[in-house]
């Protein structure tokens, strides 16, 4: 391998910066559409059983068992099912996503103080009034805070995702990792990789000011 | 839900300055326990009363309570409001009429005080300009500032602030009946008299039908039309008014309740009117003077206090009517009551022992 050349990195930057855009876009793409679909149905099964507390407990045990697959496994088993590509990369990302924002959903809802609780009641809310009007926008925080933590887990897993075919910035860093020896195969690994790295600090500050301005000034510390 | 429930609601809310509310043999017996929380209790509240549950800890005065609302919903026995039976009704609906307090206050945080008062009028379906009047009218009447406090979220108001707008939620629909949990339970002490001060004084222009828990009897005594002392298993030992509970307890629970010192506990209850007032000239006179609108308790308070034999007497333009002494103040009450029950001393005051 030869010695690391950074004028060299950024030669290759220079060039490849239409494809390192593309893969960065995609990326973003990918991780994004994943946890849409894992919010919509990790808050809807919290709120399902979080107050049935066998339903609860399997839920969040099998989420939790879900995360303990290793990324690389949980691909190739989806690989017969589903095909090469965006398919397969999306079913892992939203599978590893589950457990942080159902358990983040449940806490939350269950964390509302018994007196808020009790004059909801007390004032005439249905059940379901109390859920959407007093518990899920007490718990807003919560859930996001799971959905931010699900964000830094699927941009990582997501990379992983280049071996079945998967969009993203793993394409680099696989590219890089096949061609070790080559010219370029150290200016590949190393911006998949950065790019990665990038990508989470920015979408991490993204969640930060999501969750600010959509969480009622009441509640912010 | 049939359409004979809906009708009965509505006869409810539609009475807002108080109804009646009659328990009979109402009973709560909670799975696996050998003996009720509450059992048989009956009793009738008038329209307009404001009536005290208390008694110590446990002894099932909220279970009672909770059981108008259906918060908690009773074994046996019947609940009717203005004679219509509550059990009925759509526990939902029935709700958005009877306004509940409780110790905890429990206002939404992620609301501020203006949507904290808008639940109950948007659960009921009201005009935006009509909640917002309404809203205005609450605030301005539990003395905060609509134009400060209506777009303040909870955290940013002190305790006793927070139970005011807690008070103006449970009455923002004017309900007829009120239900109140310990409400000033959790407020220092100088907190808790001026909201007492300004609940009454609320109270007398409303006229609602008030449940009101409570394990303070001094409290009892001064908010109470009349006063349930009630002990385990939600049971009646006496229900009377105020003063006739001081100067006659029922019995020795009653009494031990009631903790040492029920002649000067009575003597809030009346005003310095009641007693025979000596000549302006029996009191030397000084700085310390007492007003028509004081209560016998402060006239004491202030004799102990200058340890003079006699006070000026005030009246509301500051002109000198009479003197005070404490023989005065002693011939009410002993005028007042011949039989005069003094409590056994040595026993634990329930008044204190827990909260």
């Amino acid at each position: 391998m030869s010695e690391f050349d950074f004028s060299g990195l950024l030669t290759f930057w220079a060039r490849r910066w239409d494809d390192i855009l593309n893969l960065v876009l995609e990326h973003v793409t990918v991780v994004a559409v994943s946890l849409v679909i894992a919010m919509v149905i990790g808050v809807g099964v919290g709120m399902l059983v979080w107050n049935r507390p066998i339903p609860r407990s399997v839920v969040i045990a099998s989420a939790g068992v879900a995360l303990t697959i290793p990324s690389l496994a949980m691909l190739a088993v989806l690989i017969p099912p589903f095909g090469l590509g965006w398919t397969p990369t999306v079913i892992a990302l939203v599978l590893y996503s589950l457990l942080p924002i159902v358990r983040n959903t449940v806490v939350g809802l269950r964390e509302v103080p018994p007196a808020i609780m009790e004059s909801a009641k007390g004032m005439g809310m249905s059940p379901t009034t109390v859920l959407f009007q007093i518990q899920l926008p007490m718990a807003w925080p919560i859930i996001l805070t799971g959905v931010r933590v699900a964000a830094q887990l699927t941009i990582g897993i997501a990379a992983i995702a280049a071996y079945v075919a998967g969009p993203g910035l793993g394409q680099f860093i696989f590219q890089g990792l096949s061609s070790l020896g080559s010219k370029n195969a150290l200016n590949y690994a190393l911006t998949g990789t950065l790019g990665v790295v990038i990508l989470a600090l920015v979408i991490d500050a993204v969640f930060v000011s999501i969750t600010r301005s959509t969480t009622s000034r009441g509640l912010r510390a | 839900m049939p359409k004979q429930a809906n009708t009965a609601i509505l006869q409810i809310s539609r009475n807002t300055s108080g109804a009646r509310i009659v328990l009979d043999t109402v009973t709560k017996t909670y799975p696996g326990q050998p003996t009720p929380a509450v059992e048989a209790f009956s009793m009738t509240a008038e329209p307009g009363e404001l009536i005290m549950f208390v008694g110590p800890s446990g002894c099932g005065k909220t279970t009672t309570m909770k059981m108008i609302n259906r918060i908690i919903e009773p074994t046996s026995g019947s609940i009717t409001i203005d004679g219509r039976d509550i059990l009925s009704l759509d526990p939902n609906e029935l709700r958005r009429h009877i306004g509940y307090v409780i110790q905890q206050i429990g206002l939404f945080p992620h609301m501020t005080i203006a949507e904290n008062i808008a639940v109950v009028p948007k659960l009921l379906g009201w005009s935006k300009e009509k909640t917002k009047e309404r809203i205005d009218e609450l605030l301005t009447t539990v003395e905060l500032n609509p134009a400060e406090f209506a777009n303040r979220y909870p955290k940013q108001l002190s305790g006793g602030q927070q139970q005011r707008v807690g008070v103006a939620r449970a009455l923002a629909a004017d309900p007829p009946v009120m239900l109140m949990d310990e409400p000033f339970g959790a407020t220092d002490p100088i907190t808790r008299e001026k909201l007492q001060a300004e609940f009454l004084r609320l109270q007398e222009s409303m006229g609602k039908t008030i449940i009101f828990v409570t394990h303070d009897f001094d409290e009892a005594v001064r908010l109470g039309d009349r006063i349930a002392v009630l002990s385990d298993r939600s049971q009646i030992e006496q229900f009377d008014t105020p003063a006739n509970i001081l100067a006659a307890p029922a019995n020795e629970y009653v009494a031990s309740f009631i903790g040492r010192g029920a002649a000067i506990k009575r003597l809030v209850l009346i005003p310095i009117t009641e007693a025979k007032l000596g000549s302006v000239s029996a009191s030397p006179g000084g700085p310390i003077t007492v007003s028509l609108n004081d209560s016998l308790r402060d006239a004491l308070d202030a004799l102990v206090l200058t340890g003079l034999p006699a006070l000026t007497v005030l009246d509301r333009n500051q002109k000198p009517i009479g003197s005070i002494t404490v023989d005065a103040i002693s011939a009410v009450l002993g005028a007042d009551i011949p039989t005069l029950a003094a409590p056994p001393l040595g026993h634990i005051d329930p008044t204190t022992a827990g909260a």
